[in-house]
């Protein structure tokens, strides 16, 4: 599997996503700068975790208008997966990619710890690497992840299968005290109509490693490696 | 402006120059400063650039050691630890700052700190930061908890270094000043250090970063003084930070710092543009000069004082290789920062400052930089404290102590606090906040680095010595309760006004304690800072030397942390009880009393011990680790048991002495080992004649102590968090 991962000034999370995918791939994935407008041929695209141009006007926003963006649009309805972690899920919301938004974290502070997630269906490329319902243990670090969308999209979200993780407690039961950012329907990560393209706040890229983090993330990678390969 | 002020011995006050001080400027230059050159000898000689006061006791602390590559003097130090590589790491104060406007003032100590350590060519990989807050009941500390700890957040997160320990403890002292300590670690090459002094006579001058505003003007010299009435006025003299910049600055210039374009390299810090300069040409023993017109500047019509004194953020200053502009100029667009040819070094030995055609500074860099004033300030000595009769206070419950203890607000749990700090960017950070020491991976392992900032200011305010050998002492043993061989600290000494002798008594009790334990432990320092007249209204804070220290391990794997790890095993305690309760934690809490003496320090023990526990980690005979600290012997079971979630049953307390002397005195160079193999490990101890003995056993989900009762791990993990968080709750 050949991944692409897109480097915005500001992304900080390139790094961690880069080796955890060269740890289920065995090689370096390709790292393109945001001012490219072609992407190189790759199975995967992966929008990483940061800061994209400072978060200044909103977080994401700036990033979704970038000429490389219009290119991850292009691939992606061209069916080329998509990855967009923490950042990348607030870019693919802000580019269209996906929908709701994500909003400022109910506790109004930047929350970094561990949370558990359901992964509520195996049937899809990200997840292959799971059971349906599997609880995963990996960390969250962000400021805006508290998701949000309008009851028809959340209705469809659901009713489409196309909700990827909840946040929950160690024994996979939803309780509000796990839904860490407050939100809606403690959704932590979503698909596309087609399944192809999967935003999530968590950082499953840390989570790949025993001594930092734990491995409850590489199923998502592994996973990737083996519907792509 | 030049030439329109007109530049008086008063003038001279205000910016905090004395009037010997002001008389030798004149002797300098021959003739009266123009308002350009009298900033800028205000800003050089003030007590934040120059460290008058406290230069010659810095002086006597052990600097150098098998690995260390540079110690004080540059923008951090740098120790070898092997394999090619090199950590560079400094600690520095931005208190006045945080306590006038909390957010920013927090926000660009962290980005000041960065940028201390990859002009020196590295990769920063970790931020610690240590906190004092005046009385959790002050009308100002909930909000200035808020900004902070939210201005450091802002900060690091958003720069992609994680945040991965420091400390946080609230006394009445800090109620008009607070501290904020930063400390950052980065990794480099260890025959690719960059250093600032300027070499080649007509080699360019490169402004590349942020653009110069307003900001900050003459922070260094509102650093240097005491706070009185109306502080808050002071607002417009901190900075303004921009994690975004400094996220582009780092990767641009480690970006150029793979090549050989850089000669010499200085962040714009306190002073900026005036002391950047001023250090490398300085340094250097060459000249150089400026042309103002062509520094980017955001703001219009500044004057040559505003230029020279701005403190604006994410600023660098550099001197290239003759041929290297176009290849700096790429890599600086590529990154979208400003970059510009602003002069070049030359050989007169003067800082020249030309704007609009006309000289706006001509001063002779060897006097500015050595006829700084240097000061033997008088000093008294600390008088020393009662002893405490253990006997003598009353017998109380030990676990409605313990209860108490952990839930008070030095105790507490500070996850409210650190859950706000990404901890985990870069994919390296083993050991996250909580523990003793942070452990963080070096380049992705098995080779890690174990960090932590210390220090006991009450401690040093009873026994100024003590106190310092303590910090240090404290430093070290946590460093090594993670199996880490501690390798050197960076010091952060933040003390009141040193013109009052009782003041400096206690900074040269200080700086004669951590000598005493940085010689004894093999634990020199490399960098550090220096805050003074930290006082409001007369009223100094307690002296709080903070001790930052770095530690090596081979294998990130074989490190230890202190939650208790299996059922069965035994706990051991490391080192000899004394009962010592001056000064402790059960003391203040317990008995309302802040008397006493600290503990006693004994280096050639603590040496004895640290050296046996960090050996027994190695040959893998402890499970968990834990030294003991403030709160003593069961406080410190209490923290293990609680991370490890499990219970422990505690033998009775020894006959002799009482009960709360043998629970809660704070004895030093003790540690806690949990061994699955009890008796080979006190067999070790025995051969290695180091004081050993079994505690307890680990076992159940409670803390159950035999003959009293039991608290169980819920009701201690409940009461340990619920303080700050219901605190910072409240409105």
């Amino acid at each position: 599997m050949k991944a692409a991962v897109v480097i915005f000034p500001g992304s900080n999370r390139e790094r961690d996503v880069c080796l955890a995918l060269r740890r289920a791939t065995g090689h370096e994935p390709l790292c393109v700068w945001h001012r490219e407008s072609e992407l190189p041929a790759a199975d995967l695209i992966v929008l990483p975790g940061g800061f994209a141009y400072g978060d200044y006007l909103r977080c994401g926003a700036m990033a979704a208008h970038s000429p490389i963006m219009r290119e991850v649009k292009a691939r992606s309805e061209r069916g080329t997966p998509v990855l967009g972690i923490c950042n990348g899920f607030q870019v693919l919301t802000e580019a269209g990619m996906l929908p709701g938004a994500l909003l400022t974290n109910r506790t109004l502070n930047f929350i970094c710890r561990d949370v558990h997630l359901r992964v509520e269906t195996n049937q899809t490329i990200f997840t292959c690497g799971y059971a349906a319902g599997q609880t995963i243990r990996v960390p969250v670090a962000h400021h805006d992840g508290n998701y949000t969308a309008d009851a028809a999209t959340l209705d469809e979200l659901e009713d489409r299968g196309l909700v990827a993780f909840r946040y929950c407690t160690p024994a996979g039961e939803l309780d509000d005290d796990a839904n860490v950012n407050g939100s809606a329907r403690a959704i932590a990560g979503i698909y596309n109509r087609s399944r192809t393209v999967l935003g999530l706040m968590p950082h499953p890229e840390n989570a790949t490693d025993p001594l930092a983090g734990g491995t409850d993330g590489r199923g998502l990678f592994d996973g990737l490696v083996g519907a792509l390969q | 402006m030049i030439g329109r002020t007109n530049v008086t011995p008063a003038l001279a006050a205000e910016m905090g120059l004395s009037a010997d001080e002001f008389a030798r400027v004149e002797a300098i230059l021959g003739r009266t400063p123009n308002l350009t050159e009298l900033g800028i000898f205000s800003a050089m000689w003030s007590e934040h650039c120059s460290y008058k006061s406290s230069k010659v006791w810095l002086k006597t602390l052990p600097t150098t050691g098998p690995r260390v590559i540079c110690g004080p003097g540059e923008n951090a130090g740098v120790v070898d630890i092997g394999d090619g590589d090199a950590v560079v790491f400094k600690i520095e104060s931005h208190n006045h700052p945080s306590f006038i406007e909390p957010y920013q003032g927090a926000a660009t100590g962290v980005g000041g700190i960065l940028r201390d350590v990859f002009t020196m060519g590295a990769r920063p990989i970790a931020i610690l930061d240590a906190l004092r807050f005046g009385s959790p009941d002050h009308p100002k500390t909930r909000h200035l908890i808020g900004g902070v700890v939210s201005g450091i957040g802002g900060y690091g997160n958003c720069v992609g270094v994680p945040t991965v320990g420091g400390e946080t403890q609230f006394h009445p002292s800090y109620n008009g000043n607070i501290l904020v300590n930063a400390m950052c670690v980065g990794i480099a090459r260890a025959d690719r250090i960059f250093y600032s002094a300027a070499s080649g006579a007509g080699n360019s001058v490169i402004y590349v970063g942020a653009k110069t505003g307003r900001d900050g003007i003459h922070g260094a010299t509102m650093a240097s003084a005491e706070f009185g009435e109306g502080s808050d006025e002071k607002r417009p003299t901190v900075q303004v930070g921009d994690p975004f910049t400094e996220k582009l600055l780092i990767e641009a210039c480690l970006e150029l710092m793979a090549g050989d374009s850089i000669v010499a390299i200085q962040d714009m810090g306190a002073a900026g543009l005036t002391s950047s300069a001023v250090e490398m040409a300085g340094k250097g023993g060459l000249g150089i000069e400026l042309d103002l017109d062509r520094v980017p500047v955001r703001e219009e019509r500044m004057s040559p004082y505003e230029i020279m004194l701005s403190e604006s953020q994410e600023r660098m200053l550099m001197v290239l290789a003759p041929g290297s502009e176009d290849e700096a100029r790429r890599v600086f667009e590529k990154w979208e920062l400003d970059f510009a040819v602003i002069g070049r070094v030359t050989e007169t030995g003067r800082l020249i400052l030309k704007m609009h055609g006309e000289t706006a500074a001509d001063i002779p860099l060897d006097p500015l930089v050595g006829q700084a004033p240097m000061y033997e300030r008088p000093w008294q000595p600390t008088p020393a404290e009662a002893e405490i009769d253990a006997a003598a206070l009353p017998a109380r419950d030990p676990l409605a102590c313990l209860a108490k203890l952990i839930a008070c607000p030095d105790l507490a749990s500070k996850r409210w606090i650190w859950e706000q700090y990404d901890q985990l960017v870069l994919g390296n950070t083993v050991r996250r906040p909580g523990g003793d020491a942070a452990v963080v991976r070096v380049h992705d392992g098995p080779k890690a680095l174990a960090l932590t900032t210390d220090s006991n200011p009450r401690y040093c305010r009873a026994d100024p010595a003590r106190g310092g050998a303590q910090a240090v002492a404290e430093s070290w043993r946590n460093l090594t309760a993670t199996g880490a061989t501690p390798l050197a600290i960076t010091d952060n000494m933040n003390f009141g006004n040193p013109e009052r002798p009782e003041i400096m008594g206690q900074f040269v009790g200080v700086i004669e304690g951590m000598r005493a334990a940085c010689t004894a432990l093999d634990y020199p320092v490399v960098s550090g800072n220096v805050s003074l007249y930290n006082e409001t209204s007369g009223a100094a804070i307690l002296p709080t030397p903070v001790v930052g220290g770095v530690g090596l391990l081979a294998d990130a794997g074989k490190s230890v942390g202190l939650g208790l790890a299996g059922h069965g095993n035994a706990l051991v305690l490391i080192g000899e009880t004394a009962g010592h309760l001056g000064c402790s934690l059960y003391l203040r809490e317990i008995e309302s009393d802040e008397g006493g003496p600290p503990p006693p320090v004994d280096l050639a023990a603590e040496r004895r011990n640290g050296d046996f526990v960090r050996g027994q980690i190695a040959a893998g005979r402890a499970a968990a680790c834990h030294d003991l600290a403030e709160g003593g012997l069961l406080v410190a079971i209490a923290e293990m048991a609680m991370a490890g979630g499990k219970g422990v049953t505690l033998d009775p307390a020894p006959p002799e002495m009482p009960a709360h002397a043998w629970w809660f005195g704070e004895d030093q160079g003790r540690y806690l080992i949990e061994a699955g193999d009890a008796e080979a490990l006190l067999a070790a101890a025995l051969a290695a004649g180091v004081p050993a003995r079994r505690v307890g056993a680990v076992e159940g989900a409670a803390l159950t102590l035999f003959g009293v009762g039991a608290i169980s791990l819920t009701q201690l993990k409940s009461a340990n968090e619920a303080w700050l968080p219901g605190y910072m709750a409240q409105t």
